[in-house]
């Protein structure tokens, strides 16, 4: 594995497979009465979020906890780095406090590599979402979902080859797209994003899947749906003027029941959150039990526990889950 | 400047290859070339051994920000004009984004006058075209064209003047003296907070894109207003290959239109955002290699008539940070002629008589400057740079003359290397040094 976690394409076929593995022997442990592991015993892990985002940061937060690290959460949202203390300010802070790794939130595309590559910090780099350009750790999650709901009760060491994966919604403002079309490519995933014209980036034609601007002829071949958030700002002419009327995009890009009934009986539905009910899904939709969205959140402790592991220990044997 | 006292004022440059040519001598005197031949009296006068270098009427930029009056962090007139003599100019256009803005007579000619003290090149202010930069009203251009620093070229560059009317006024307007509207070519709503070139790269890092089309269009629509008002227009900073295209046919119809290029658009690409380093971070963004390939095209077969620099200092708190909140624009003055030298010249692109003409004839004459841009004969003013463009040298951003370091070649070998430069006569840098 490389020494920072930046992108869904930092990642090669055998690195995703060995988080995953790694994730679902963490994830016993969960059913454990103990829940903490003494293997990062000592390190430090700073959270360090320059943008709201309660449910990463906790997820974080519980992962490095139960592999027994001291955690600093740093949130630099409303102090004086919003103002424009600079990004290197705030890691040279960091690194005095001597970090072994910086989870890092921000709302600038490209500041986790800037951090990671600018000699400002030694220890790893975790991107926890930049801008709008990756989320890895949320790809993580997501293909470590899809495997546990399809592959069965024996996920260890497979990949999904051959599943087809369609995305929807606002992909040109979405890290989660962006990290999730890479890794499932790397995984073997046929991924097919669909959104109208104006929230596919220009230059999608050379990204690793197909596009569609026609869900509903996406749907019965789908294996996975998953939902992006939408920004109802986003059809403002102030926001852009993507799309007309939250109605209109609703009724073409939605997930409602009609469109769940085309869905093949073992396909999945999910949402990285936090949802827009009624806009891009309907709530029946996401409470049903196709939807993984709960188990995505579940999954996401597990998944980052695994990356901070494999980054922070060294090691890639967990001796300590039996031990 | 300082004068060594030991000089006669009086040089005889010796074996210089004009334009690249056989070696010849040139008596530079009373600020003049006096004679052009080979094997000059010398006399009293001081010898300048230029065996092997390429001798080059001096360097005219149309498009340098100085900074000053306000951003003196970042560069002054004196540090700039130091790196722009450095860099072989003997001339440099002024631009008006300063703070206070160069709007009014009264700014302009503070920083001419500034210019003369510095006294390492010619300082020409460039004048606002629009009260503060805004795109609201005119400025007093006609003020500006009667100062001291008698202004003909005006430009909101930094900003587009993207109101039609507005754009078509100052056309029309600046007929009057003769002025030339030098539009920075970005239509503002295509562009709301762009980050880079908007093509693949652009949506693969996250990064909001700029779209050439919105260069274009303005391009487009001011070439059809110049035409219609019968005026004079010059574009600024020309990065896409469509934007080549809309020049050659506005040339092909005879209108009155020119077009500067960038050293650093000819030879970098946007494959340099992928380390989100702020450095390659410019306005308009760097390009694909298809453009690259077409701006070098036109610059060679004229459509693109000069080279400019856009130089632009910033400090290193604007650079060192993440992409999105990092000031644009990069450092250009000490390396276009080597990055020419590498773009057009070793690419059999351009001679040395072809680089003096668009970096040094063409743009001087855009900008209506008596005293520069002439061959290198009898009688010309001695205004010449003479480079090795043989030496290689490894760009350090700490050695640079300019007070800021955002340079894009920080590390990167260039070729050719300007060993001194001659205003009206006397040495601003000789054996590559300051004077
Ligand atoms: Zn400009």
């Amino acid at each position: 594995m490389n020494r920072h976690l930046l992108s869904g394409a930092d990642l090669s076929h055998a690195d995703a497979l060995l988080v995953l593995d790694t994730a679902e022997e963490l994830a016993q442990l969960a059913d454990r009465p103990i829940k903490k592991l003494p293997t990062l015993r000592g390190r430090t892990v700073v959270n360090l979020f320059f943008e709201d985002s309660t449910r990463t940061r906790i997820s974080f937060e519980a992962a490095a906890k139960r592999l027994s690290a001291d955690v600093i959460n740093f949130s630099a949202k409303g102090s004086s780095v919003s103002k424009g203390e600079s990004l290197k300010d705030t890691a040279l802070t960091l690194e005095a406090m001597g970090a072994d790794a910086v989870v890092v939130r921000h709302h600038a595309s490209g500041a986790p590599h800037r951090l990671a590559h600018s000699g400002w910090i030694r220890g790893s780099v975790v991107n926890a979402g930049d801008g709008t350009h990756e989320h890895p750790t949320q790809a993580l999650l997501d293909a470590f979902t899809m495997r546990r709901r399809l592959n069965g009760d024996r996920p260890l060491g497979t990949d999904l080859t051959g599943r087809r994966v369609t995305i929807v919604g606002d992909v040109l403002h979405s890290r989660v797209a962006r990290s999730n079309v890479l890794l499932l490519h790397t995984l073997g995933a046929e991924v097919t994003l669909v959104a109208p014209p104006t929230l596919l980036p220009v230059g999608i034609d050379a990204w690793p899947c197909t596009t569609s601007y026609d869900l509903d002829g996406e749907l019965a071949k789908s294996d996975v749906v998953m939902m992006l958030r939408v920004q109802r700002e986003r059809m403002t002419t102030e926001g852009g003027g993507f799309f007309p009327s939250a109605r209109e995009y609703s009724r073409r890009y939605g997930l409602d029941r009609r469109r769940v009934a085309v869905l093949p009986d073992h396909a999945i539905v999910m949402h990285p959150g936090p949802m827009n009910r009624g806009m891009e899904i309907a709530a029946e939709v996401a409470d049903s039990a196709r939807s993984t969205i709960v188990e995505q959140v579940t999954n996401g402790v597990s998944v980052r526990m695994a990356v901070l592991y494999l980054l922070l220990s060294g090691s890639t044997e967990i001796t300590e889950v039996t031990a | 400047m300082r004068t060594t006292p030991t000089t006669t004022g009086r040089y005889v440059v010796t074996g210089a290859r004009v334009l690249g040519r056989e070696p010849t001598d040139l008596l530079l005197e009373d600020g003049v070339v006096a004679e052009v031949g080979p094997g000059l009296a010398r006399g009293r006068a001081e010898v300048v051994d230029a065996d092997g270098l390429v001798a080059l009427p001096g360097l005219v930029d149309l498009h340098t920000h100085l900074r000053e009056p306000g951003r003196e962090d970042a560069e002054t007139v004196e540090t700039g004009t130091a790196a722009a003599a450095l860099g072989g100019f003997t001339a440099v256009h002024a631009m008006a984004n300063t703070d206070p803005v160069a709007d009014t007579a009264g700014v302009v000619e503070q920083v001419w006058r500034l210019g003369r003290e510095a006294g390492h090149c010619d300082v020409h202010p460039v004048g606002a075209v629009t009260v503060g930069l805004t795109g609201e009203r005119l400025a007093e251009l006609g003020a500006m064209a009667e100062s001291a620093a008698r202004v003909r070229v005006f430009s909101d560059d930094g900003a587009c003047v993207s109101d039609a009317v507005l754009m078509r006024r100052a056309l029309e307007y600046v007929k009057a003296f003769g002025g030339v509207v030098a539009q920075h070519a970005q239509e503002p709503r295509l562009t709301q907070g762009a980050q880079m070139n908007e093509g693949e790269l652009s949506g693969v890092l996250g990064l909001a894109g700029w779209p050439a089309v919105a260069e274009e269009a303005i391009i487009a629509r001011d070439v059809l207003l110049t035409a219609h008002v019968g005026s004079r227009l010059h574009v600024c900073h020309v990065s896409s290959a469509g934007s080549v295209e809309i020049l050659r046919w506005a040339k092909s119809k005879g209108w009155n239109v020119t077009a500067e290029v960038t050293p650093h658009h000819l030879l970098l690409t946007d494959a340099l955002a992928t380390s989100y380093d702020p450095l390659f971070k410019v306005n308009p963004p760097l390009r694909t290699g298809e453009d690259v390939l077409a701006l070098r095209e036109a610059l060679a077969d004229g459509t693109i008539d000069a080279v400019a620099t856009d130089h632009a200092p910033h400090s290193h708190e604007d650079k060192d940070c993440e992409w999105a909140a990092a000031a644009m624009g990069m450092l250009g003055l000490e390396t276009a002629l080597s990055v020419v030298q590498e773009a057009m010249v070793e690419t059999g692109l351009l001679d040395w008589a072809g680089v003096a003409d668009r970096m040094s004839s063409r743009p001087a004459r855009i900008g209506l400057l008596d005293g520069h841009g002439h061959a290198l004969e009898a009688g010309a003013p001695a205004n010449l740079v003479l480079l090795d463009p043989a030496a290689r040298r490894t760009i350090d951003p700490f050695a640079l003359a300019s007070r800021s370091r955002n340079t894009p070649y920080a590390g990167r070998e260039l070729p050719g290397a300007v060993v001194a430069t001659f205003l009206r006569g006397v040495p601003t840098v000789l054996d590559g040094k300051l004077q």
